[in-house]
């Protein structure tokens, strides 16, 4: 019986080359995500081991505001008072001791007038420390006077300045210009540390810019006297100054930071996950498809081996054999290609980020053990609904021509019935959004649902292929096309449902996004009375800011009724993490965003007030009058009392804090402005004077009211090139399924192809035929999909009417688009088996057994 | 004539491996005429109608249906052919599954873009004797059933030839009874012009000539052919092809 497998496995094998692809490329994408990021956290580590050698011990402040992770943005720098070092040189055991000032958002302006982007890598600002192990320099001096500047040689090349340059240089206080006068490197020939660009200032200057505080530093480096052990230097550094300061070797340093990279590193591993995830999942489609064909085109085989005495328990062992080897070769050529792709996107984000040595390319067991339990897994379990038909064919079917008759869809269609209903029930309760299973009831939910539509869609499939079919009817070779492709209805619907993931996820997604636009677009046109808005690009990772100054300038211009900014920041109110806005004028901004007001009034907020609406009114059982504490970024916790509770708006800010309290912000600018024109006049009137007023602060812009919707939707577009790339790949792999299809549909009628062409269909019309069917099924499937991802859409703009997602949007066009791309496809796919129908021998095909 | 071989070879592989199938066979086949090939198997019997046909190309000499020359024919030229001048029945009957017997049956005309004549269509369906079932689809039909659609789709066209190929091979003896009996009357009555190949003495004494193969050549024939009369040239065709070898 093995043996008979093996044989029969090897005599199809390029039939089953097709099905094993799609385990290929999922295990691919597994095994290159383990290696990717195996790779990159062993560069880090070593990265950051060989920055951190130099130093024994380091002493640095808790921040006020502990940072929870990448979505929480850069935290704000925690500092430490200047004497903190002259108590650290006084602790025994001490060799040395100097002050760092290291804090990220030092912003430099390239010589193309434009800020110098980063792509993740901090944008660093420290002081300058002569004779500093770790920097090296390569041209001129360290900074030596006030308005002089060393910067780091990645970002002298990126920005094209050259020592001698003016450079300007945008901190927590708008641009300031200086005299570059040195450029560094590091330790080792490195231009960069990791990405990161590193601008250095005198000692005062980067206090006062990078951690806007006198006489503070971020951290202290302390050399250990020659004999002590950093170890022991640390504990008596930490017991001579207290709980309030983190004491660290240079050794934990190193794992700290390699720490912070590896959660950066996690992102690109659940991309690659997820991509793993869609090619396996439309690739189990397409082995079962592959195998159920491969059977019922085996029958006699199969038949004749249970006629010779094979058991029921032998013929679902041999198919599950032939599934467990195919999922082995998928197995080790997908390991191959993986370790391929992850090291070279390691190769592409080292290029990318520049200064980080590849150390050498890893695969971690993890990768190889996942590898092949995903590999064999996958396509046994799509193997196991053949297996079970293999073992239920009869005997006696080895001595006739049985035509094995379509059993009735009625068992196939009631399991489709209560699989969909599970799966709309798990995403109702994902979406209502209980607890943290949120995201992953969602998810669940859209793949059962998906499993359940695929289970309805041989009923689905009848009538629609039908209807589709008819656009074809007026020829001979569609019509034949037509009947074809309703000749098999699991055969069909399995090969449309295949392609009907792809497609419907990326008609949710979209149908989703431009509900949020289009609810966005509302919300700034119903509630929202401004007229010009100054901001940047909201994806950044940090904020882009602009001088307060030019909204107070901004509002004495002709033409300006008024006009508010508004600063952001993150505070502990009441010992609970939450965001907060600080706003220039709390009056205008109440009127722009015509926000009603519960109870209490909104007045020019004095220094110890705030306005809340009435959601953080109920989380922080808050009334008018009352009052919490608030500890910001910087300084000491600070009492603000209650003078108004307003009604929850999406504009308008659940806490709302005065301008003074933006001083102890992490960022103490702008990052947003709005504008209100006296009646009758036109937005063009004002803007170049706003324009001329942003000359300092090239971050933002002044835009009116579309151009302020592009500007905050800009990341829309963004997240669906990200999704439309994702998802190529499983309609890429949706494509091989109707190719597969198809070709073993020609095989299996190579008598009846052979027929026609003897009774005088032209090659042309036998290719036509055949494309006609594939046209059929891919239509299918894309209107499949496109029905089942705008409802998929709809439920969840509905779940999300509470976060501000009121309108409902289908993207018509693009549905259009994907509806032609799935005729497209259809085309494409039907290339290689219309050419193999064409060309077959018409003698060969009839005699063909 | 209604088709004419002059000289055919027809030689499979080469070098060690070559086997020859057709060793110059040279025959005629005459217009409302009913001819049957037969010989044992690995004769020829079938190559000689497959490159008479137009499905196989010879290796040498020519063949000629009607007034057209089928060697060297492009497959454009063969497809418009078989449209045209050749319908054919199988052993296997080869009906589409998917269609129901009156579309199996007007297949080839729907594939050339032409009309069936009524008139014709009604008197072969007629003698075929399908009428009350055109609206089924193969497998509601019976063997016997399936070849006379099969029957009818190869008349329908009124063709040059029709090339029969075991038409009865799979059919039990009072459907094949049926099935020849039809193809017969189809000859009388029409004028249609018949070449079946078979192994079934009783299946080629309903022919109104024999040609027997041996050995890829025609060693004899007989006209107006009894079963017997057939029956006892097979018998002595080993004697006969040495004759002539």
């Amino acid at each position: 019986m093995f043996r008979a497998t093996l044989k029969s496995l090897l005599s199809r094998k390029l039939r089953l080359v097709m099905s094993g692809l799609a385990v290929v490329l999922g295990v691919m994408f597994v095994s290159g995500a383990f290696v990717l990021t195996d790779t990159l956290s062993r560069s880090f580590d070593s990265l950051f081991r060989s920055a951190y050698s130099t130093i024994d011990v380091s002493v640095g402040a808790k921040p006020k505001i502990a940072s929870g992770g990448l979505e929480d943005g850069p935290p704000a720098p925690a500092t430490l008072p200047a004497d903190v070092v002259e108590r650290v040189r006084a602790v025994p055991g001490v060799a040395s001791a100097a002050g760092d000032v290291s804090a990220e958002g030092a912003r430099v302006i390239g010589a193309n007038g434009k800020v110098v982007p980063s792509f993740g890598p901090p944008r660093l600002g420290t002081n300058w420390v002569d004779g500093s192990r770790l920097a090296e320099l390569r041209e001129g001096h360290g900074p030596a006077a006030d308005n002089q500047i060393a910067v780091n040689a990645s970002l002298a090349k990126a920005a094209g300045i050259k020592v001698g340059d003016q450079v300007s240089v945008l901190t927590l206080q708008p641009r300031k210009t200086f005299t570059l006068v040195g450029i560094f490197g590091y330790s080792g020939g490195r231009d960069t540390l990791g990405g990161a660009t590193q601008v250095a200032f005198t000692d005062p200057v980067a206090q006062e810019l990078m951690l806007g505080e006198k006489n503070a530093y971020s951290s202290v480096t302390v050399d250990a006297a020659p004999g002590v052990q950093p170890a022991a230097l640390r504990d008596a550094i930490q017991s001579a100054l207290g709980d309030r300061y983190e004491v660290k070797t240079g050794k934990q340093l190193a794992d700290d930071a390699a720490a912070g990279f590896e959660q950066a590193l996690s992102f690109f591993n659940n991309i690659l996950l997820g991509f793993a995830a869609v090619a396996l999942f439309v690739g189990v489609f397409l082995i079962l498809n592959t195998f159920s064909i491969i059977i019922a085109q085996r029958t006699r085989e199969l038949a004749l081996l249970r006629a010779l005495g094979s058991s029921r328990r032998q013929v679902i062992g041999s198919v599950l054999l032939e599934a467990v080897a195919i999922g082995l070769v998928a197995a080790v050529l997908g390991l191959g290609a993986g370790i391929g792709v992850g090291a070279l996107l390691a190769k592409l984000f080292t290029a990318a980020t520049g200064g980080l040595e590849l150390a050498g390319i890893g695969v971690p067991a993890a990768s190889v053990i996942s590898a092949f339990v995903v590999g064999v897994l996958v396509t046994v379990v799509a193997a196991v609904l053949p297996a079970l038909r293999a073992s239920r064919i009869p005997p006696v079917a080895a001595m006739a021509d049985v035509a094995t008759p379509d059993r009735p869809l009625t068992r196939v269609t009631v399991l489709g019935g209560v699989v969909s209903a599970a799966g709309a029930a798990l995403l109702t309760v994902g979406l209502s959004g209980a607890g943290d299973a949120t995201l992953w009831l969602i998810l669940a939910g859209v793949l059962v649902s998906f499993i359940g539509v695929a289970l309805l869609t041989p009923l689905i499939g009848r009538p629609v292929v039908s209807l589709l079919g008819r656009i074809f009817s007026w020829s001979v070779p569609g019509r034949l096309g037509r009947l074809n492709s309703g000749r098999n209805p699991r055969r069909t619907a399995i090969t449309a449902a295949a392609l009907m993931v792809g497609i419907a996820l990326i008609t949710g997604v979209n149908v989703v996004l431009q509900s949020a636009t289009k609810s966005l677009d509302k919300i700034a046109t119903d509630s929202v009375d401004a007229q010009l808005f100054i901001g940047g690009d909201p994806t950044e990772d940090r904020p882009p800011t602009f001088d307060p100054t030019v909204i107070t300038e901004a509002g004495k211009l002709p033409g300006v009724r008024t006009a508010v900014g508004e600063y952001f920041d993150q505070a502990m109110v009441n010992g609970t993490k939450t965001y907060l806005v600080a706003t220039t004028d709390a009056v205008a901004a109440a009127d722009i965003f015509s926000v009603k007001v519960n109870s209490g009034a909104i007045g020019a907020l004095g220094a110890d007030q705030m306005v809340i609406n009435s959601d953080a009114a109920k989380k922080f059982g808050l009334a008018v009058g009352q009052s919490a504490t608030v500890q910001l970024s910087r300084g000491e916790p600070h009492r603000f009392t209650v003078v108004a509770v307003t009604e929850s708006s999406p504009v308008f800010p659940g806490i709302l804090l005065p301008p003074a309290a933006a001083e102890d912000f992490a960022v103490r600018q702008l990052v947003a402005g709005y504008i209100q024109l006296r009646p009758g006049v036109q937005p063009a009137q004002v803007q170049p004077d706003v324009d001329r007023l942003l000359a300092d602060s090239p971050e933002v812009s002044v835009v009116d009211r579309s151009g302020f919707l592009k500007q905050q939707t800009s990341g829309v577009d963004q997240v669906l090139q990200m999704i439309q790339i994702l998802l190529a790949l499983a309609i890429l792999i949706a494509v091989l399924g109707v190719i597969n299809t198809l070709v073993l549909s020609v095989i299996e009628r190579t008598r009846e192809l052979g027929l026609l062409r003897a009774i005088g269909l032209r090659r042309g019309q036998t290719a036509g035929m055949v494309t006609v069917e594939s046209v059929v099924i891919s239509v299918f499937g894309a209107l499949l999909g496109l029905a089942v991802g705008a409802g998929l859409g709809a439920a969840v703009v509905r779940a999300l009417n509470s976060q501000g997602i009121t309108e409902l949007v289908f993207p018509w066009s693009q549905m259009a688009t994907y509806l032609a791309l799935g005729a497209i496809i259809g085309v494409v796919a039907a290339l290689l088996p219309a050419l193999r129908a064409a060309r077959l021998n018409v003698l060969n095909a009839i005699a063909h057994e | 004539m209604a088709a004419r071989a002059n000289d055919v070879w027809k030689v499979y592989g080469a070098g060690e491996a070559q086997v020859v199938a057709l060793r110059g066979v040279t025959a005629e086949f005459a217009r409302g005429r009913f001819t049957a090939i037969m010989g044992p198997s690995g004769s020829g019997k079938s190559t000689l109608m497959h490159c008479l046909a137009g499905l196989d190309a010879t290796s040498r000499g020519e063949i000629f249906i009607g007034d057209t020359k089928v060697t060297g024919l492009s497959d454009g030229g063969l497809t418009k052919l078989r449209r045209t001048k050749v319908g054919f029945i199988f052993q296997q009957f080869n009906l589409l599954p998917t269609l129901t017997a009156k579309e199996n049956i007007l297949l080839p005309l729907a594939i050339a873009g032409q009309k069936p004549e009524p008139e014709w269509f009604e008197t072969v369906i007629k003698t075929v004797g399908l009428t009350d079932r055109l609206g089924h689809r193969p497998a509601q039909l019976s063997g016997g059933q399936q070849q006379r659609v099969a029957c009818a789709r190869a008349l329908v066209s009124r063709p040059e030839v029709v090339f029969a190929d075991e038409p009865t091979g799979n059919l039990d003896s009072r459907s094949g009874a049926e099935v020849l009996g039809f193809l017969r009357n189809s000859v009388r009555e029409y004028g249609q012009t018949i070449v079946m190949v078979t192994h079934d003495p009783n299946a080629a004494s309903y022919a109104d000539r024999v040609v027997f193969l041996a050995d890829g050549q025609i060693v004899t024939e007989l006209s107006e052919p009894t079963a017997d009369g057939v029956l006892d040239t097979m018998k002595r065709l080993d004697v006969l092809a040495g004759v002539n070898g």
